[in-house]
């Protein structure tokens, strides 16, 4: 439930993105498209693999363009524009490129209780991200706000990619960027 | 268990038992605590009698609204020749809940053991639960336990040598508070943008796939199996408000308070003894001021309302407000309101699926003259118009969210206008305490 990053992060270039060729995830007997089609045995209509479908492309590319859209769309037997109207729908999807590591802090009322919003400033001043949603001019961070994520008796807990950090106050944040791979 | 802190002598471990215990996570660490008697037992059983025993003992929804399992499950025609659904709703997003992460995270095999028996109860043979996206722990473990849960034979093909069949697979969501809505669940899980669906048709008659189907939040489901094991008169004996209300509930405690975290009582425990006693009052030098304790959906409460509250369903509803998730949300007094309930507008503002106009409108509206108040530039009317949109944007939309955004706000104004005029006329508080953020 991420306030997402609106628009092309800094570093990679909207117009840079488009020109790179895309490469497709589901191609003859790669693992992911063996993947899918056992997501796919799961359910009686195909199109319930749609989200799982598109977690793939984003674990693989980074995030989800709309060349993307299409090989996805072809895959599950629906069109382009419908696939895109989900993953508009859903946060955690990326529209275009994001840093290395993202970085989202949870700052929904029980977490500003705990002083979330000096936290989201924390890493805002040491990744060098300008603002919230921008990428850090090498590559490496992107930060947003992210809404309540479920982990209230661990405030202020943030999402670096996959896991989460919690009990994060601002003095922690240079530590744990530090220890970021 | 007050995981992460130790369990508190006056707690009801039952769910909670083993939090904290990575032992408890594996198969055979979960037999080793009783796990699977109760599915081995329900498998010979015909569902009409599994559904009997949880209607008897008075087991409700835990995820918010309360409603009996058994009698939701007895929806659920055996035999009408379709398909049946069983849904786990794991898309715990409400602000200040946090309990079925740690059910998935420590218990993993008690989610599973629940959803098999519910399954077979409703005569369904493919169960699906749905974990919110950014659960990747809790999602990795319930991967994990129910690879060994296949591999032991327990559920598939001929679950634990049955003739049963009863598959269970994880679906994972990707970021929208709303798809915790049952039927945007269902939405989302066939691969559409999470929107609810209007009811009827209720799930039950036509749900996932078009298909009859129950959804049960994590909790009610990880109860199923305890229920069986011990007995409906164990459960319904255990709480102090049996019949309406019985058995155990977590309750996660967040906010202003000095040990937050998951805390298991019996179901009419007293409230103020579960604040001051099992979660440690307030911070050093700090006093309670006000709640939402049930998640952020439901109506705020002042300090003195809650200690009058007894923790059953009808107790939170006496005190006005609602036991909701049991998500415990707790200001003190150096939080203003006004800021605090304009952040928790704008979270339905951030989460509205935009599909009926007075959510989409009303809560953007709503965080918007909220945000201007604390700013310093709100006006009498302003509150005036957050009533009047209140009352536009209740029970008249096709799923609750956007009565979930006037609920904490509205009675938040009531009881705490002082901080709100305060700001209006361009002063601080009285009722805020110094050093006040």
């Amino acid at each position: 439930m991420s306030h997402g990053p609106s628009a092309p992060a800094q570093a990679h270039g909207g117009a840079h993105a488009h020109h790179v060729p895309y490469v497709p995830v589901f191609t003859d007997g790669s693992a992911r498209l063996k993947e899918l089609k056992d997501i796919i045995s799961r359910y009686p209509d195909k199109r319930a693999a749609l989200l799982p479908a598109l977690w793939m492309v984003q674990q693989e590319r980074g995030w989800i363009s709309e060349d993307a859209m299409r090989e996805v769309g072809d895959q599950l037997g629906c069109t382009a524009a419908y696939v895109k109207g989900v993953v508009t729908f859903y946060t955690m999807y990326h529209q275009h490129p994001v840093g290395k590591h993202f970085i989202q802090v949870c700052t929904t009322s029980p977490c500003l209780c705990a002083g979330a919003d000096d936290v989201v400033k924390a890493f805002l001043e040491h990744t060098g991200c300008k603002e919230l949603g921008l990428t850090s001019p090498d590559g490496k961070y992107t930060v947003i706000e992210v809404e309540c994520l479920g982990a209230c008796g661990f405030a202020t807990p943030v999402q670096i990619n996959e896991d989460y950090v919690e009990s994060v106050t601002p003095e922690k944040v240079p530590g744990i960027l530090a220890g970021l791979k | 268990m007050g995981y992460p802190h130790k369990s508190h002598p006056r707690e009801t471990p039952v769910l909670s038992k083993h939090f904290g215990d990575p032992e408890a996570r594996t198969l055979d660490g979960w037999k080793a605590r009783g796990g699977y008697k109760a599915l081995a037992q329900a498998l010979h059983m015909e569902p009409t009698a599994i559904v009997d025993i949880v209607k008897a003992s008075g087991l409700r929804g835990r995820g918010g609204a309360g409603f009996p399992t058994g009698l939701k499950w007895s929806f659920m025609k055996i035999g009408d020749g379709k398909e049946h659904y069983l849904c786990c709703n794991a898309d715990e997003s409400e602000p200040g809940t946090f309990k079925d992460r740690e059910i998935m995270r420590w218990t993993p095999h008690a989610l599973i053991e629940g959803c098999a028996v519910g399954a077979y109860a409703i005569g369904a043979e493919t169960a699906y639960i749905y974990i919110r996206g950014e659960f990747t722990e809790p999602i990795n473990v319930m991967e994990k336990a129910l690879a060994e849960a296949r591999a032991a034979g327990i559920i598939g093909k001929n679950a634990m040598g049955s003739g049963k069949n009863i598959d269970i697979w994880v679906h994972k969501g990707a970021g929208a508070y709303i798809c915790g809505e049952e039927t945007a669940l269902m939405n989302s899980l066939e691969g559409k943008r999470g929107n609810p669906r209007i009811k009827p048709p209720f799930p039950a008659v036509s749900g996932l796939f078009g298909k009859p189907t129950t959804i049960n939040n994590v909790e009610t489901l990880a109860a199923v199996p305890h229920i069986l094991n011990n007995g409906a008169e164990w459960y319904k004996a255990m709480s102090l408000s049996s019949p309406k209300s019985s058995g155990s509930k977590l309750f996660s405690v967040c906010g202003n308070v000095a040990k937050p975290g998951n805390y298991e009582v019996v179901m009419g425990f007293s409230f103020k003894e579960f604040l001051y006693d099992l979660c440690g009052g307030p911070l050093p030098g700090r006093k309670f001021k006000a709640l939402i304790p049930g998640g952020s959906s439901v109506p705020t409460i002042t300090i003195e309302e809650a200690e009058a509250i007894k923790m059953d369903y009808e107790g939170f509803v006496e005190q006005g407000t609602m036991l909701g998730s049991g998500g415990v949300i707790i200001f003190d007094d150096a939080q203003s309101m006004p800021r605090q309930l304009a952040r928790i507008a704008r979270f339905y503002a951030h989460e509205s699926c935009a599909q009926c106009t007075q959510c989409r409108e009303g809560t953007a509206w709503m965080t918007k003259i909220l945000e201007r108040i604390v700013a310093g530039q709100g006006t009498y009317e302003d509150l005036d118009t957050i009533f009047e949109l209140s009352e536009s944007m209740t029970g008249k939309t096709i799923c609750v969210l956007s009565d979930s955004c006037g609920a904490p706000v509205v009675s938040g104004i009531n009881k705490f206008r002082g901080e709100f005029e305060a700001l209006i006329k361009g002063r601080r508080s009285s009722t805020v305490a110094v050093g006040a953020r």
